[in-house]
C-alpha cells in the first residue's frame, strides 16, 4: 500500500510541475504584456512597473521566483485588481465555488447512483430504456444550456426561485446552480453504474448468493454494489474536472461570486497572474483528487496492491 | 424497412442528423436575411411565427433568429469536424505507434497520455485563447489537441491485438517494413474503431467550442456559433426567450443524435467482435 501511494505521488508531483511550467512559459511567450493599454505609458513608468513586478529579470529567474512563491502558497500579485494578491482573490471566491461543487457532487453521486441501480435491476425493460434515454439527453445538454433554461422556467416563468445572486446560507439561491452543474454528472454516473452493475450481476458469485436464498436487496446492495462502484470511483477524477469547468459557466450564468467568475474576468482582461493562479489551483485540486482516488482504489481492490 | 427494424437507433438518429445538417447547410438560403443584418421593417424582439418572414422570430436587436441559429450551427459543425480531424490524426498516430512497437516506447507514450489525462485541459485552451488572441484556426487545433487521449488509448489496445494476427505476421515474414505494415495492414483494420470513436468525439468537441464561445472566448462577432447564441439568448431571455430556446434546442438535438449514433455504432462493432 505504501509503495502504491509513493508511486502515485511520484507521478502527481511532476504532473503539477508540468502544468505550472507549461502555463508560465506560455504566458511569457505570448505577444503583448499585461500593461499594454489604449494609451502607451511613458518609458520611465513602464520600467518602474516592470521592476515592481520583476518583469525585468531574466526569464529563468522569474520562473524560479514564481515556483518559490507557489511553494509558500503565494500566487503573485493580480495585474488587474492591483491592490490584491491572487491568493486573496481565490480565497474570496473559494467558499462559493466549494459549496457549489460539493453539493453538486453529492447530488450527482446520490441521484446518479440511484438511477443507475434502478436501471440495472431490469435491463432492457421500459424503465431502463426511459432512464437511459433521459441520461443520454443529460449528457448531451451542457450546463450552460441547462442553466439558462432552468432560469427561464423557474425564475422567469414560474417565479419560484431567484434567477441569480448568492447569499450565504440561503438555500433557494443554491438550488438552480447546483442542479445545472450536477445534471451532466448525474447522467454520466447513472450510465456508468448501470453498465458495471449489470456486468457484476452476471457474475457466478451473485448466482451463488441468490441460490443461498439471500433477499434481492442484500444481493444487490451488499454483494454486487461494492465491486460495481469501482468504475464510478475512478470516474470521480474526471467528474471533478467536469464540475470545476462547469462551475466556471454556472457561476457566470447565475452571477455567483466564485473563483470561476474571477477566472473569466481575468481571461477577458488578460490578467495573466490571475488566470495562471486559477489554473494552478484547480490543477492542483484535480491532481490531488486523482491521487486520492488512486489510493482509495488500492484500498477497495486488493489486486491492485500487489502490482 | 428491414434496416430500420434491425438498427432503429442508427437509422433514426442518423436520419435526424442528416436532416439537421441539410437544414444547417441549405436553410439560410431559404431566408432573405443575413446573419448580422437588422430588419428595420420588422419589430425588434418579434415573436416566432410562420405567418411572417421571421420563422423563429427576431432577437432583441432585430436580427433573424432562424438564420442566426443555422449559421451558428454551421460554425459549430465546422469546428466539430475540423477539431475531430485533428484529434483523429494525433490519436491514431500516437496509439498505433505505441501499440505496434510496444516495449519501452509504448510505456513512454502511454505514460505521457496518463499524465496529460490528469491535466485540466480546458483551462489550458482558455489560457491559449487569452494569450494568442482568438484566431479561428487556433480554436480548431487547441480543441482537437485536447481530445485525442481517448482515441490514442483505444487505438493502442486495438493495435496490440491486431499485431498478433496471422495476416500481420504473414506480411512481416514476407519482408514488409514496419511503416508499410502499419499503414497498409493495421490502419485499414482500425477504421471501424476510429469511426466510432470519432463519432463520439464530435459532440465533445462541439461542447468544448460552445463552452468557449459562451464565455466570449471562442468565435467572435460578427461570426457566431451555438455557444455564442446561447450566451446572447440567456442575456435577453426575459424579452426574447425564443432567441435562447432555438439555438439551445438545435445544439441539444445535434449532440443527442451524435451520442446516440456513436453509442449504437459502438454496440454494433463490439457485438460483432464477441
Amino acid at each position: 500500500m505504501m509503495a502504491l501511494a509513493l508511486r502515485r505521488l511520484l507521478t502527481a508531483v511532476p504532473t503539477l510541475l508540468l502544468l505550472v511550467t507549461l502555463c508560465f512559459f506560455l504566458m511569457r511567450l505570448a505577444p503583448g504584456g499585461p500593461f499594454d493599454g489604449e494609451r502607451s505609458l511613458p518609458p520611465a513608468i513602464e520600467t518602474a512597473l516592470a521592476a515592481e513586478y520583476h518583469l525585468d529579470e531574466p526569464l529563468p529567474r522569474q520562473y524560479l521566483r514564481y515556483l518559490g512563491g507557489l511553494l509558500r502558497g503565494d500566487l503573485g500579485p493580480s495585474f488587474q485588481y492591483q491592490e490584491f494578491r491572487v491568493r486573496q482573490l481565490l480565497a474570496d471566491g473559494l467558499p462559493v465555488s466549494l459549496s457549489l461543487g460539493l453539493w453538486a457532487m453529492v447530488l450527482a453521486l446520490l441521484l446518479g447512483g440511484g438511477i443507475g441501480i434502478v436501471a440495472a435491476l431490469r435491463p432492457g425493460r421500459a424503465l431502463d430504456h426511459g432512464l437511459m434515454s433521459l441520461s443520454l439527453l443529460g449528457i448531451s445538454v451542457p450546463s450552460y444550456v441547462v442553466g439558462p433554461l432552468l432560469v427561464l422556467l423557474f425564475a422567469v416563468g414560474l417565479r419560484w426561485l431567484p434567477a441569480g445572486g448568492w447569499q450565504p446560507g440561503r438555500y433557494s439561491d443554491m438550488l438552480l446552480p447546483v442542479l445545472a452543474l450536477a445534471l451532466p454528472q448525474i447522467a454520466a454516473i447513472a450510465r456508468l453504474l448501470r453498465g458495471s452493475l449489470i456486468d457484476t450481476l452476471r457474475q457466478p458469485y451473485i448466482r451463488t448468493a441468490r441460490a443461498k436464498g439471500l433477499p434481492e436487496t442484500v444481493v444487490v446492495l451488499r454483494h454486487a454494489l461494492r465491486p460495481a462502484l469501482l468504475p464510478v470511483l475512478s470516474y470521480l477524477g474526471p467528474a471533478t474536472a467536469g464540475l470545476i469547468t462547469g462551475s466556471v459557466v454556472v457561476e457566470q450564468v447565475f452571477s455567483l461570486p466564485g473563483i470561476g467568475r474571477y477566472f473569466v474576468q481575468g481571461a477577458l482582461n488578460r490578467d495573466y497572474t490571475l488566470v495562471l493562479g486559477v489554473v494552478a489551483f484547480y490543477g492542483a485540486m484535480i491532481v490531488l483528487l486523482n491521487f486520492l482516488v488512486d489510493l482509495l482504489y488500492g484500498l477497495l481492490d486488493p489486486r491492485l496492491r500487489q502490482r | 424497412m428491414s434496416a430500420l427494424r434491425r438498427h432503429p437507433v442508427i437509422v433514426i438518429a442518423g436520419g435526424l442528423l442528416a436532416v439537421l445538417v441539410l437544414l444547417i447547410l441549405l436553410g439560410p438560403l431559404l431566408s432573405p436575411y443575413a446573419v448580422d443584418s437588422i430588419d428595420f421593417d420588422a419589430d425588434w424582439a418579434q415573436a416566432p411565427g410562420l405567418a411572417g418572414q421571421h420563422w423563429f422570430g427576431t432577437d432583441s436587436l432585430g436580427r433573424d433568429v432562424f438564420v442566426r441559429s443555422l449559421e451558428g450551427g454551421r460554425v459549430s459543425l465546422l469546428v466539430g469536424l475540423a477539431a475531430t480531424a485533428v484529434s483523429v490524426l494525433i490519436g491514431v498516430a500516437w496509439g498505433a505507434v505505441a501499440g505496434y512497437f510496444g516495449g519501452r516506447l509504448d510505456e513512454l507514450l502511454m505514460r505521457a497520455v496518463d499524465i496529460l489525462y490528469a491535466l485540466p485541459f480546458l483551462f489550458l485552451v482558455i489560457l491559449l485563447m487569452v494569450l494568442f488572441g482568438r484566431q479561428f484556426w487556433l480554436v480548431f487545433v487547441a480543441i482537437g489537441a485536447i481530445n485525442w487521449l481517448d482515441m490514442a488509448r483505444i487505438v493502442r489496445g486495438e493495435t496490440l491485438a491486431l499485431r498478433e494476427r496471422e495476416f500481420v505476421q504473414a506480411a512481416r515474414v514476407s519482408g514488409l517494413g514496419d511503416a508499410a505494415i502499419l499503414l497498409r495492414q493495421i490502419l485499414p483494420n482500425l477504421l471501424g474503431t476510429v469511426v466510432v470513436c470519432a463519432t463520439l468525439t464530435v459532440p465533445q468537441v462541439i461542447l468544448t467550442e460552445s463552452f468557449l464561445s459562451f464565455l466570449g472566448l471562442g468565435v467572435q462577432e460578427p461570426a457566431t456559433s451555438w455557444g455564442a447564441l446561447v450566451s446572447e439568448g440567456a442575456r435577453e431571455m426575459e424579452r426574447t426567450p425564443w432567441a435562447l430556446l432555438f439555438p439551445a434546442g438545435l445544439l441539444a438535438l445535434t449532440l443527442l443524435c451524435l451520442n446516440l449514433l456513436g453509442d449504437a455504432l459502438r454496440d454494433q462493432i463490439e457485438g460483432r467482435g464477441r
